[in-house]
Parts: structure tokens; C-alpha cells; sequence
């Protein structure tokens, strides 16, 4: 458990500092590469979560394609001799985020969340039991019993409850290939 | 870690890409703080699915949903991004005030 701690500490400063640092820099092309930092270390909580998959799918989606295409951006614009400036709303921009934060921490730390716990300590004791009995880990038929460990579970519910939005979802993407053809096309 | 941990995550970073949106004049670096406020989200959904029922995927089903939807955006903004840059060679919001009144 400290271990645990451990990562998430080294990963939630890593994370914020580099957050600031995105919207702080004067040099906007740092503030790319730093905000590949904010997206790797966010697949870093994501593993610590039991979501490998996804943490996979952000280092591939967010830290691989959208890092490329903003880098893009930037290089295609005269971004970096302009610099990242301030524009004339700022007491108001700092403001209103740090009234927001308050408020999230406050409902955040206040709320009598419903968690399970109860139910994954069981399962814990479980696996515990198993390791001391078995040499040589886990057997595979009780594999499937620990939280988080099978991946099919995703890809049937993409398929079965969630198959409207996964459609559209589909359309969505092949709007957005149209549109930004068109939007860029020379004529 | 306690799910509060991951929350309050999650609230600072939601904050700091609001402050990007809200006070900086160029489209790319308000596209960048936009990506920072829908990774916190994510967070926080993963964080309330692996807290509250770890047996269940809709927390993570919903995350992938924001990542397509992210994708598309960021795939459109900036082809928006560079037809603003090629017609009034600025991409600085106060600038481009066409729709505004």
C-alpha cells in the first residue's frame, strides 16, 4: 500500500506542475511537450485504477495522435515567435477556476460516497488465500474472479448495452473526417 | 488510495485547464487546456468505476467514449485552426470577433 502511495504522489505532482506549466509558459511549443507529460502521467492513473486498457488507449490516442496533431498546429501557425499571452480577462480567469476547485474539493471530501470497499477487501482476502495456498501464483480458473483482470467484460458491453452510442460514436468520427477535409481542401 | 484523492486529482487539474481556457489569447493553447479539462474527467469517471463497482465497466465505457469524442474535436479544431490562420494569418481569439456583437 505505501508503495502505491508512493506512485501516486510522484504522479499527481508530475501531473499538476505539468498542467501549470501547459497553461503558464510563455514558450507554447514547451507547453506541448509538457502536455504529453500531463497525458503519460494520466495512463499512469489509469493503471493504478485496474484500467490497463485504457491506459493503453491514452498513451496511443492522447500522448501518440493528439500530441502529433497540436505539435502540427503549432509548427503550421506562428504560434511559437507569438508566445503565449494573457488576454484581458485575467483577475476574472483566476477567479472563477479557484472558486470552482474550492467548491469540487468541498463536495469531493464532504460527501458520504457509496463505495464497495467492503466487497473488494473480501475479494483481496481472496486472493491472498489463493497465493498461499498455490505455488506459483494464481491458478487460471480463479483468475477471472479478481476485479479488473478480464478485458472481455469491455468489449461485451461496447457490443451489447452501449452499442447506440458506439454507432454513433462511428458517425461521429467519419463527420469529423469530412469536415476537417473540407475545412482544410484548397479550391 | 481513497477515492478522494483521485477527486481532488481530478478538481485541479478540471481547474487549471478552465484557467487556460478562460484567460489566453491563442486557439491552440485553449484546444490544449480543453484536452487537460476532459483528461480530468476521465479521472474521475475511472476513479468512481474502480471505487464503486469494480465488477462493472460503464466508467470505463463512458472514458472511451470522451476519447473518441476528444479525438473528433481536436481533429476539427484544428483544421478550424489553420482556415482561420490562412485567411486572417492570426489565431489569436480577442482577434477573430466575426461572429461576435
Amino acid at each position: 500500500m505505501a508503495f502505491q502511495e508512493v506512485i501516486f504522489w510522484v504522479l499527481a505532482v508530475s501531473s499538476v506542475a505539468a498542467a501549470l506549466g501547459v497553461v503558464l509558459l510563455r514558450d507554447i511549443f514547451r507547453a506541448a511537450l509538457l502536455l504529453v507529460v500531463v497525458f503519460l502521467a494520466v495512463a499512469g492513473f489509469f493503471v493504478m485504477m485496474n484500467a490497463e486498457f485504457l491506459a493503453v488507449v491514452q498513451v496511443l490516442i492522447y500522448a501518440g495522435a493528439i500530441a502529433i496533431l497540436i505539435i502540427f498546429a503549432i509548427m503550421l501557425t506562428r504560434e511559437v515567435q507569438q508566445g503565449n499571452l494573457p488576454n484581458r480577462l485575467q483577475p476574472a480567469a483566476v477567479l472563477f477556476p479557484v472558486l470552482l476547485l474550492a467548491a469540487l474539493v468541498f463536495v469531493a471530501v464532504d460527501t458520504d460516497w457509496n463505495l464497495l470497499q467492503d466487497q473488494s477487501r473480501e475479494l483481496q482476502d481472496n486472493v491472498e488465500v489463493v497465493q498461499t495456498h498455490t505455488i506459483g501464483g494464481i491458478p487460471d480458473e480463479m483468475r477471472g474472479d479478481i476485479p479488473g483482470s478480464d478485458r472481455s467484460g469491455l468489449g461485451e458491453l461496447l457490443i451489447n448495452d452501449f452499442v447506440l452510442p458506439f454507432e454513433i460514436a462511428s458517425m461521429l468520427l467519419l463527420a469529423a473526417i469530412i469536415g476537417a477535409l473540407v475545412l482544410v481542401r484548397e479550391r | 488510495m481513497p477515492l478522494e484523492a483521485f477527486q481532488v486529482l481530478s478538481a485541479a487539474l478540471f481547474c487549471i485547464g478552465l484557467y487556460g481556457v478562460l484567460a489566453r489569447r491563442s486557439a491552440v493553447l485553449i484546444l490544449m487546456s480543453i484536452e487537460l479539462m476532459l483528461n480530468a474527467v476521465n479521472i474521475n469517471l475511472i476513479a468512481a468505476a474502480a471505487h464503486m463497482d469494480q465488477t462493472a465497466f460503464t466508467g470505463q465505457i463512458i472514458a472511451i467514449f470522451v476519447i473518441t469524442v476528444a479525438a473528433a474535436e481536436v481533429g476539427l479544431a484544428l483544421a478550424i485552426i489553420l482556415r482561420i490562420f490562412r485567411n486572417r494569418s492570426t489565431v489569436n481569439v480577442d482577434e477573430v470577433d466575426l461572429m461576435k456583437w
